[in-house]
Formats: C-alpha cells, structure tokens, sequence
C-alpha cells in the first residue's frame, strides 16, 4: 500500500440547509448553526461532544439515546436538534456530581452490577430519572419496574439487576 | 440511517403552517416526529420540506366542552393520558394510552399525529372510531371536520387531504353509566398491537346491554367497529353463549393477513377471546356505575 | 492477612465511568477531521453485477472517495478463510467489494467516504448498480436437494462441508435397543445484536507510517496480524485498540467484515481519519449471524431408560460464506450428547450454503441447537417409556466418580478428544427438582386447571466445552511511584468485567485491593500476544496466565522486600499494599520495593528517597542489575490449557399458557449452575441473567425472518423482537462449585452458560402445560403464539 502521494481534494462542505439553534443542555446555553436534517442525538455526541448519549437503533426502540428535553425522557434519535430549539436539555453527563460523585440512581446500579458493557446504561438511567422526576407516583413492584424499564433495550445483564437497581435507587432517593 | 436532505419550515402561526404547507407537493407536517422521523431514518420518507408545527399556540391544548374532549394538534400522548379532567370525563382514554409504546414516547408523539399516522394497528385511531369521534382539518380552502369512520382509509392513509393539517381530534365524553375496557395483545410491551379491543357498554335496569360499542385495532387496514358482534350482544344478558357468538363474529371481520408477528387464525383467535373479556370488564365496570 | 479477593462480590472497577457516561467507544473516539463511510449494498440475494456507475456519486459535494471492486487494489481478493477443514470441500468467504456477484441481501457493493454520514448516505443512494437477480432457494432442507439453484457453481447441492464423528459402536447399540426414539427439531436463525453495532476507526499517521485502528472487535491481537498481513505493513506499524465495546456475543470476534479492511485502507489512502458506525439496519444485514440448524437425532435405549446410542444427523446453515470454517456445527456435534453417559454416538453434519449473511459463532455457538435436540428428545423418551423426566436424567447423568469422562472419537473444536472433567451432575439435578417445587407440582397443575389455567414444568441440562486455547498471556507490573498493580492481556472486554476479575486474581497475590490493580487490554501497544475473546474463555486462559503471572511477580517482591526488611524470604507477608515481616510493625510499601528493585540514578521523588531507608533489594555483588535479573517487580507469563473444561449446568422454568391468548408467561426460572470455582459471583450471575435472557429471545421471539428471495423482513427493532424488561421474568442462579482440575485456579468459563438450554426448557414447559389440551409437542424454537394457535387448533381447542 503507498501512502506517500498527494491526496485527493474535495469540497470539505454538504449543501444541507441550515439553521441557527440555541437552547440549553445541561444548564448551559448553546448557540450553533447545524442542519436542519441533524439528529439531536448527533449533535450532542459530534457537534457537542457529550458521547455519553448512546446510540443502538436510531429507530425508537432501544433507547440507548434517552436524554430528557425540559425534563422529559425522550429519544434524541427520533429528535431533529432543529426540534430542540429552545428546549433544555439534559444528558448523563449532568448527573453525576461536580467531584465525579455518582448520582443514586448511579450509585444504585454499582451496587447492584447493573451494567455490563455500559452501553444502555445512559438510556437507561436518563428514562428511570426522568420517570423518578415526574409526579406521578412510583409504582415499584416488580411488574410496575419492568414497566418502567421497558422501552430500553438491554443485550447483557437480562436485566433482573437493572430491576434490582430500580428498587436501590428508590430506596437512595427516600421513595419508597 | 440518517434522514435524507429536506427543508425545514417551523411557522408561529396555523396560517402560516397552512401556506406553507401547500406551497409545496412534497411538503410534510412534523409534530411529534416519533413516527416521521423513523421513517426518515430509513430513508423512507423523503419529504422536501418539513412544516414543524411544535411553536403553534393554537394547536396546544386539552379542552372539554359541550360532551366533547377536544385534543389539539400538538397534545403529546402523555398530556392526555395524565389529565386528570380527561380521565374523570372518559377514563377508556387514559387506560388505551397507556399501550400506546412507552413513556419517552408518549413524552414526544402526538395524539393528532398518532390518527394522522393512521397506522392500522395503532390505539389512538381505535378508541376514536370506537367512541365516533371526529378530526378537525384546515387546509387552504378552510376547515372541515371529519367523522372517525371516514377518517380512516387503511393502513397509513386517511381522508386528511395533503395540504391539511389536522388541528384537533374530538372524542366523546363516556356516555353516562356506561362501563369500558380496553386491552390488546402485544408481543413485547409498547409494541403495535397484534390485535386490541375496546368496549363501551351501557346496560338496562335488568342487566340488558341497551347500547354497545366495540371496536378492534390490528385486524385489518385500520381500526374497525365490531358491528355483528355489537348485534349479537345488544339487548342480552351477555351470557357465556352470548360472548363466545359475538367473538367468534368478531373472529369473523379479521382481515389481516398472516404475516411474521401473528398468523390469521391466531388474530381471529385473540379477537374472539379479547371481545369476550373485554365486553365482560366493560360490563362489570358498568354495574358499579349505574 | 488480607481477605481474599478471590470468591468475593466486589463491585466493579469500570463502572463510575460507564455510569456517568465518560466510557469511550469507537464512536466517542474525539479524531481531527474524520470523513465517514457508508455502503451500497446489494439488494439481492443472488445475482450477477451487470455495471456499476459511480459518476454521479464522485460528482457530490462532500464526497472524498468512492471505491468498488475496481480500485481497492490489493484488497481486491477473497478474505481469509480463518479456520480449515477437511472437511470443506468448497470452501468460501467474500470480498470486501462484491466483484461479478452477490451473494446475499446486505453485501457491500462500494464504500462512500464522504464529510459525514448523512451525505456519505446521499452519495450512496446516487450509485447506479444494475443487477441480473438469479435463483435462490433459502430453506435449507431444499437447497441440499439436486436441482436447487446453487449459492457458488462449485459447491453441488450446496453443500460446504460433510462431516461425520462416531464414538463407541452406535450401530451395535441400535441393534440392541429397546426402544428407539426419532425426533426431528429446528432451531431457527437469529443474530446477536449488541447494543453497540460494529465500528471501525482508523488512522493513518504519515510521518511514523503508523496505522492506528480503533475496532469494537473482540479479537484486537488477530485483527492486528491480519491488517499487517493483508495491508503488507509491518505488524509493528500496525495498532489495533478495542477500546470499550459495547457488547459483542461472538458477532465481534468475526473478522474481517469488509468494513475492517476498507476502513483503514481509506484512512491510508486519503490521509485522513475514517470511520465507519455500522447502523442497526447493516447490523442486521450485514454482520454474521447464526442458529439455524435442523436436527434428526434418535436414541436407542433400554426398558431401564437407560440410553445407550445416540445418532443424529443435521443440516447446518451456514449463510453464503463459510469463513469461521465450521466451528459452530462442530461444536453442535460434539455436544450432543450432553450430560448424558451415552456411550455409543454417531453424530454427521451438512453445513449448508444459502444466499444468506454469513454464519459464525454467536453466544452459544451451536450449544443450544444440541441441547435443545438431545433434551428434547430425552423428554420424549421419558414420555414414550412413562418414566418422569428427571428420573430419566437421573438414570442417564454422567455419575461424580466417573469423571474425567471421554468421549472417544469426538473431537472438540479445539481439535482435541471431547473430555469431561468434572462435575456434581445428580446434585445439580436434586436442586433444580427441589428448588420447582417438581414433586408437588403435578398437584398444583390439577388445581389451577380448574379455574382455566395451564401451568407447566420445563428443564434441560446442558454442559458446555469452555475455555479453549491455544494459550492467552498475562503482563503485571508494579508501579514505582504509586505502588498501583498494572496489568495486562491480549483479550478485549465487552462487558465482562475482566478488569474486575483479573484484578482480584492480582489482588490476592500481591495483597494490595483490587480497585488499585489497573487493567489494560484490547490494546496491541500494550501486550500483543494472545488470541481473543471467545467460547468462555477469557477467565479460564487469560485468568490462569495472569494468575501465574501474578505469583512470579509475588515471588520476587518477597525477594526484594526481604533484602530490604533484612528479613527471611518465609517471613514475609504481603497485605494492604505493602510487605510486611509477619507479626511484626515493619513494613516496606510495594511502591518502595518496585523502586527500590530498579537500581536507579536519580531520585527524583519521594517514592525513590523512601525506598533508600531500606537496605537494598538485592544482596548480590557486582553490577547495580544482577546478571540474568530484570529490573523492576514485573513479569510475563503464559497459560496454554491441556484441553477444554466443561461447565454444565440445569434449568428450570414454571410457565402458564394462555390457550385463548396463546401466550406465555413464565413464572419462575431457576438455574442450577457450575463454573468450577467462582472468581466474583456478582459476576458470575450477570452473565448467567444475561444469557437466559438471550435465550429467552431465542426460545420465544427472536427470529431473523427472511423472505423466499433472500429478503431479510425484519431488518429493525421494530419487527426482530429483542425482549425488554417486560417480556424476561425475574431470574434464580443457584451455584455449585466444582473446581477445575485442569487449571491451576480451578476455573471453568460462563460467557455463554446462560443461553444454551433456555430454548429446550421452555418447549418442554409448553408442551407440558398444554398436554391436557392434546396440543402435542413443540420442537421448533422461537415458539411463537401463532405456533400455539396451531397446535391447538389442530387439537381441536
Ligand atoms: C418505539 C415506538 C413505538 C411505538 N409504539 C406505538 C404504539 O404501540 N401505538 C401507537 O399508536 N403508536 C406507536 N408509536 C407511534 C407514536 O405513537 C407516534 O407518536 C404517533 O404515531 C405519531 O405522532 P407524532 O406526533 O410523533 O407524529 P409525527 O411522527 O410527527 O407524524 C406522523 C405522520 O403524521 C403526520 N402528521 C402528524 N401530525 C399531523 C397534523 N397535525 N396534521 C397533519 N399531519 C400530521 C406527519 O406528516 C406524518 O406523516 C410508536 C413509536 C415508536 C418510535
Ligand atoms: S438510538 Fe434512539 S431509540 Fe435506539
Ligand atoms: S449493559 Fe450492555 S447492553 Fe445493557
């Protein structure tokens, strides 16, 4: 393979439309131009390097991409950042204390070994603490927790330690 | 899977939306994106321009007058399944919503959106057919309204014309001492349903179903009301005997084809055991009402 | 003393940095200016390329490159084949870029690199191909028949390898029997779906002539060889990085898929970096995939029930390309037998081309097809002689005092004799029985059904060959400055918190706490001799070369510290972090030590003024660095096991059948499960839940639903029903531990365990439950609703 040539050059730029978005994520304000086609869950990982939103579909299903927009868990995959304008958002990069302390819902899933490879981790807990945020009560039975949880795909803790964590968190939070 | 290159429209004002929404074939109406923008994703949807109707004050908003509960446009799935007014006014409501996927979901999808989709197996579209609700469209020739049963067409079409956009779903109140049920089979939680049913019955001073509704979601091109069954039951006890003929009537109008979820015979199946639990619940409900 | 590590539930290292979201995956790698890469892929199943144009493609704004068959050079060839057999007669693996053909829906045509991947996406969508469909016949029993359209012109009734392994005398044995029973099962494809799709990001650094390569494989050290190789580059140049990796259930150890050779060969070629993030949909076309297998297996058995032949003969599917050899049907074969003394076997397999993905291992590797074979049909003998299915098993398991159990003529896919070397097989039976409540259960079946509600019991046993070589390596060293254990192994984690376990087999040895021994892998900078992650082995190959290593490393700190103490060697201890002269107050820090061990010229910290308090590390004269000494406290060493270790194990399932609804629901699931010894049981059961729920997926809704053409139906998660939180019962893992006599620490692996037996336990739960409604049996999995309809209909239910 020979490397030492000249490369190719090309038009570093698309022709996809633009346009101006501000709005804030984790408490700071963000003013970008980006595509309006941009998927609010690229923006954050690639425009905003905050990668600790996930990725596994970019069809709804997996929920590996929940952030909460003005407080509500929601998919940023099926999100244009353009839809996000002037919203507030909120990603797993937020929870954790300044000093690096772990919220309790993550702390609870330490403690339970509720993840394995971490990938669903970041969904998973952004949709247990937008549902902890709400005012609606908990419902933590087993079946009201596997409720709670479905809608987040886990490939590899089968998630009986997940449901584990739930009830920790709650226990953490004074819920129950 | 990123969506392919469109424009992007997010008007303040519904005129604006409908101007811009008929200034071009290809245009489409966002709301709640949950199932445009999948379909973008895979590419299967190729609109030249969006008209996001999210920052329209006139089509926010939940209101219950003169019988009606009427749901503007861009009323998220989970608004209507939390409002308390709602729930007390026709709580079949609250109860369907809650299968409809999941709560991040229903944070973002639109009611209004959910029977603009019109996807043949979805909850929305069924409860609507199921109390004969109706559609308020504005489009550049004005607005109209459109009753459920003509609203949908089949599996992803309805009456809307294109350059409309649907501004409010009207549902009904729950008629006065009439109980409901509604559930479905699904093959995993928040999942389309394979088939669902919902029931609304009212019954006489001796036990007699005097007026009875049922519908069924995930049996054929859209949602449908189980006219026969709904004879077979009216005016009955709703016996054993009574329940097993409406279901297997009900069995009879299920249309879909096998396909890789479930076979026709096995949502001929659930059909008839989902009417007969469904009609039960509902009448049991309706006791504790009268 | 401190308390050993070893056994103990500690909670993982990695964690705090996959909970706040600071984990990096390939995806999160920050590279300068990255171009991206999309694939054109053939809609077809089979067909032949007519042209390809890529004009306007080339001609759109933001696009860097477009590649075909035609101009990636030396890429341009069939890719290796990873594993030879004899067995295969026509053996084949695909090009990265389709060249003339395609062989199945999903192949790589040509790789857009482009500024991002949406007009990456754009440009791909602007490529012309124009294909001439050809014939295709998917069912595997079909393509084997003559006259069926053919996947490659070479290989008549399509058929990639033939093989057939015969232990003890079966013919005898069927002469012999009793009773015979044939049954016929089906296991259908599936694929493993990680969380994370595949991803490849690649460097080319012009000025060092570096290639650097970011892949969420489970086989960096491999991939490195093979790159090097195939990209003639130096294997020096070459470095591979699983960074983490976010889940791989064998899928991950394929290599190469086209993206990991076309990536790198473009960041090469237009010197800047490239990446490729395989999304969902190209998961599910493009990535390997496994299962499918259809089995006629028969056994020959006495009035006794006691089995004495065994005979199966199935077709594998092996998509249209056969590069991980045959690996997954011989390991079906080799296990087939399962538990079970069966001394008599003969066992033949047909690996199958169909213009499908490609077949390679995925969690299980062919286990649960055998077992879900060998246990159905050991409850349809049970039921044939009236005996109860646990004393079946009962009279059939391998006894204790049997071991180690050969099985003369079978040979593993390691290429050694199959030998089962330990294990409580009765007990582990005696458990499960008790842990169902299995004797009161019939009554409680009675009772409910009364009231319309059909209960069931299920079970299946399943043993599982783990921890295979050739060998894995461990590096340990101790830090000078801060005393912190660094470790390392040439696997990569995708989840399995090897960084945990590995740390507390160091732990133990060098008393200091498992959370300051800092594992390193999946970096081929870091330690590049080994092999990968796979078939449940990393604990058992790289836990016992890091365990060896860690007693080396051991051995000369108590050297060291005794010179510096001035103490015997035998006296001294090694705990919280430092050496101790047992029973006494004096102590020398491991960080002094490993200072101290490196005859320096500068003491430019505390950590070097410390260790000169001491007397010296080495009593030797002469040079600073003692002939034939290494300086610092670390050490390599190796571990190559003598051959497999099997682990088994025996679940349980109570279920209820809905006959109108037709749905199941599962009540209770109970594993009964022996790995040998346990390094961290908190461990231990999270790949157990993990691989129940995986074969949950397999026994209830996970099927890969393709069309008579070729078609993948189901290519999202809309349709291929991963199950949720909702749709997995709560799950019971019940330990033994019977300690490995092959390796020092006693271990056998657990990476796949959890999956093997589910689709067996829950068919026989069905069709226990619904034996009073006369629905039959069920030997097909996923078992779906529809399935139940129909046998419930042709019941007359
Ligand atoms: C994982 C997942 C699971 C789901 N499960 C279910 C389920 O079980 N049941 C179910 O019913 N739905 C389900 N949905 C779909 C969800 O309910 C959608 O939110 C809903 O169908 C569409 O609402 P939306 O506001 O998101 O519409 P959008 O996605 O924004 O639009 C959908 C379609 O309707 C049109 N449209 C929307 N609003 C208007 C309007 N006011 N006027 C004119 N046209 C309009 C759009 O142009 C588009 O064609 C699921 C979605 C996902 C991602
Ligand atoms: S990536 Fe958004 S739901 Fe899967
Ligand atoms: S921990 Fe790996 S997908 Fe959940």
């Amino acid at each position: 393979m020979t490397s030492r040539r000249l490369k190719r050059r090309f038009a570093e730029t698309a022709e996809d439309p633009t346009l101006q978005v501000s709005l804030t994520v984790n408490g700071e304000l963000i003013e970008r131009t980006a595509s309006v086609r941009m998927l609010l869950s690229d923006f954050l990982r690639h425009e905003l390097g905050l990668t600790g939103t996930h990725v596994g579909c970019e069809h709804g299903i997996c929920g590996c991409c929940t952030v909460l927009i003005d407080g509500k868990a929601a998919r940023s995959c099926l999100t244009l950042v353009a839809q996000a304008d002037g919203t507030e958002v909120t990603t797993i990069e937020a929870l954790a204390a300044e000093d690096g302390k772990l919220h309790p819902i993550q702390q609870a899933f330490k403690e339970s070994h509720a993840l394995q490879c971490g990938y669903c981790t970041p969904g998973m807990i952004m949709n247990i603490f937008g549902r902890f945020n709400e005012p609606e009560p908990l419902d933590l039975s087993d079946q009201g927790i596997r409720t709670m949880l479905s809608g987040n795909l886990c490939r590899c803790t089968g998630y009986v330690n997940i449901v584990a964590a739930v009830r920790r968190a709650a226990q953490l939070l004074g819920r129950v | 899977m990123k969506p392919p290159l469109f424009r992007y429209q997010a008007p303040k004002t519904l005129k604006e939306a409908v101007i811009a929404l008929a200034s071009d074939p290809d245009a489409m109406v966002l709301a709640g994106g949950q199932s445009l923008l999948p379909a973008l994703n895979f590419r299967l949807a190729s609109p030249s321009l969006l008209v996001d109707i999210q920052h329209i004050d006139e089509l926010k908003g939940i209101s219950i007058a003169h019988g009606q509960i009427i749901v503007k446009a861009m009323t998220r799935h989970r608004e209507l399944e939390l409002d308390e007014r709602v729930r007390q006014a026709n709580p079949l409501i609250a109860e369907t919503m809650a299968h409809v996927a999941h709560i991040p979901i229903r944070n973002r999808g639109t009611v209004v959106g959910s029977l603009c989709h019109a996807d043949g197996a979805a909850e929305v579209p069924l409860v609507l057919i199921l109390l004969g609700g109706s559609v308020v469209v504005e489009g550049p020739s004005g607005r109209r309204e459109i009753e459920a049963d003509k609203f949908f067409r089949f599996h992803l079409s309805t009456a809307r014309r294109r350059d409309e956009i649907a501004v409010e779903a009207r549902f009904p109140v729950l008629p006065a001492g009439s109980g409901w049920a509604f559930d479905e089979l699904t093959r995993r939680h928040g999942d389309y349903a394979i088939a669902g049913v919902g029931a609304v019955v009212r019954l006489d001073a001796g036990g007699h179903a005097n007026d009875i509704r049922l519908a069924a979601c995930g049996v054929a091109s859209r949602p449908i009301r189980l006219l026969e069954a709904e004879k077979l039951l009216s005016g009955t006890a709703l016996g054993e005997a009574e329940l097993k003929a409406a279901g297997k009537a009900a069995a009879d109008l299920v249309s879909a084809p096998d396909d890789m979820h479930a076979t026709n015979a096995y949502r001929r199946r659930v059909v008839a055991a989902l009417v007969r639990r469904m009609v039960a619940k509902a009448a049991a409900r309706a006791r504790t009402r009268q | 003393m401190s308390t050993r590590q070893f056994g103990a539930r500690i909670e993982r290292n990695i964690d705090p940095k996959l909970l706040r979201g600071e984990g990096v995956f390939v995806d999160d790698i920050p590279l300068p200016q990255p171009l991206h890469a999309a694939f054109v892929r053939s809609p077809f199943a089979r067909a032949r390329i007519r042209s390809i144009n890529i004009a306007a493609a080339e001609r759109h704004p933001g696009v860097a490159a477009v590649y075909t068959c035609d101009n990636i050079g030396d890429l341009d060839v069939e890719m290796p084949l990873l594993i030879p057999h004899s067995s295969m007669k026509h053996p084949h693996t695909q090009r990265p870029l389709a060249r003339g053909d395609v062989y199945y829906v999903g192949q790589c045509v040509a790789m857009v690199v482009a500024v991002n991947r949406y007009v990456a996406e754009d440009a791909a969508a602007l490529i012309e191909v124009d294909y001439d469909p050809l014939d295709v016949e998917i069912d595997i029993e079909k393509a084997v028949e003559g006259g069926a359209p053919l996947v490659h012109a070479d290989a008549p009734n399509n058929i990639a390898a033939h093989f057939v392994q015969v232990s003890g005398n079966p013919d005898e044995a069927f002469a012999k029997a009793e009773h015979v029973v044939k049954i016929r099962v089906q296991v259908e494809r599936s694929t493993a779906a990680p969380m994370e799709c595949r991803a490849v990001a690649a460097r080319w650094d012009e000025v060092s002539q570096e290639l650097t390569v970011w892949d969420g494989t489970q086989a960096p050290i491999s991939l490195r060889g093979g790159l090097a190789s195939i990209l003639k580059l130096d294997e020096d140049k070459v470095r591979v990085i699983a960074p983490d990796v976010g889940g791989g259930f064998g899928q991950k150890i394929m290599m190469f898929h086209p993206d990991e050779l076309l990536v790198p060969m473009a960041a090469m070629e237009l010197g800047r970096p490239v990446k490729y993030i395989e999304d969902r949909r190209e998961n599910f076309i493009g990535a390997s995939q496994e299962r499918t297998q259809i089995h006629y297996i028969e056994l020959a058995a006495k009035k006794s029930g006691e089995v004495i032949g065994l005979k199966d003969s199935f077709l594998h599917d092996t998509g249209a390309f056969i590069p991980y050899g045959i690996a997954v049907a011989q390991v079906a074969s080799t296990s087939i037998a399962g538990p079970y003394r069966i001394p008599n076997i003969w066992v033949e397999f047909k690996a199958v081309y169909t213009p499908t993905v490609q077949v390679t291992p995925y969690r299980g590797c062919g286990r649960p097809q055998a077992c879900f074979a060998i246990e159905r049909a050991m409850d349809q003998l049970a039921e044939k002689l009236g005996i109860d299915r646990f004393e079946i098993r009962r009279r059939n398991l391998i006894g204790e005092k049997e071991f180690p159990y050969p099985r003369e003529g079978l040979l593993f896919a390691d290429g050694l004799k199959v030998t089962l070397d330990s294990g409580q097989y009765h007990k582990a039976l005696e458990m499960i029985l008790a842990e169902l409540g299995a004797a009161n259960f019939a009554a409680a079946q009675q009772q409910v059904r009364a009231e319309g509600k059909y209960l069931g019991l299920g079970l299946a046993f399943y043993v599982e060959g783990t921890g295979l070589g050739p060998y894995e390596g461990g590096h340990v060293r101790i830090h000078p400055i801060t005393g912190k254990v660094y470790v390392n192994t040439g696997l990569s984690c995708q989840g399995q918190g090897h960084d945990t376990v590995f740390a507390q087999i160091v732990a133990d040895q060098l008393g200091v706490k498992p959370q300051d021994v800092i594992v390193v892998e999946g970096d081929t900078k870091a330690f590049d001799w080994g092999v990968a992650t796979f078939a449940s082995r990393a604990a058992v190959v790289s836990g016992n070369a890091i365990h060896k290593t860690a007693t080396i490393v051991r051995e000369k700190t108590i050297e060291a510290a005794a010179n510096m103490l001035e103490a015997d060697a035998a006296d001294i201890d090694l705990h919280d972090g430092a050496a101790w002269v047992k029973g006494s107050n004096r102590f020398v820090p491991l960080a002094a030590v490993a200072t101290a061990s490196n005859p320096l010229r500068y003491a430019f910290n505390k950590a070097a003024q410390a260790a000169t308090q001491f007397a010296p590390a080495s009593r030797h004269d002469g040079p600073p660095l003692e002939e034939g000494k290494a300086p610092g406290l670390e050490a390599s060493d190796y571990y190559s096991p003598p051959c497999a270790t099997w682990a088994y194990g025996v679940h349980g399932a109570l279920v209820e059948v809905d006959p109108e609804l037709c749905t199941v629901k599962v009540n209770k699931y109970v594993c009964i499960h022996d790995c040998g010894n346990m390094i961290n049981p908190m461990i231990v059961e999270g790949q157990v839940h993990g691989g129940v729920a995986q074969g949950l997926g397999g026994a209830l809704y996970e099927r890969l639903e393709f069309e008579p053409s070729g078609n993948l139906a189901n290519a999202n998660f809309v349709d291929f029903l991963m199950p949720y939180a909702t749709e997995i019962p709560d799950i019971k893992v019940m330990h033994l531990e019977t300690p490995s006599p092959l390796n020092p620490l006693g271990v056998k692996g657990v990476g796949e365990a959890g999956c093997i037996a589910v689709g067996a336990v829950v068919a026989s739960a069905v069709e226990d439950a619904l034996k009073p409604l006369g629905a039959g049996r069920f030997h097909q999995v996923p078992l779906t609703p529809s399935m139940i309809q129909a046998a419930l209909d042709r019941a007359g239910r």
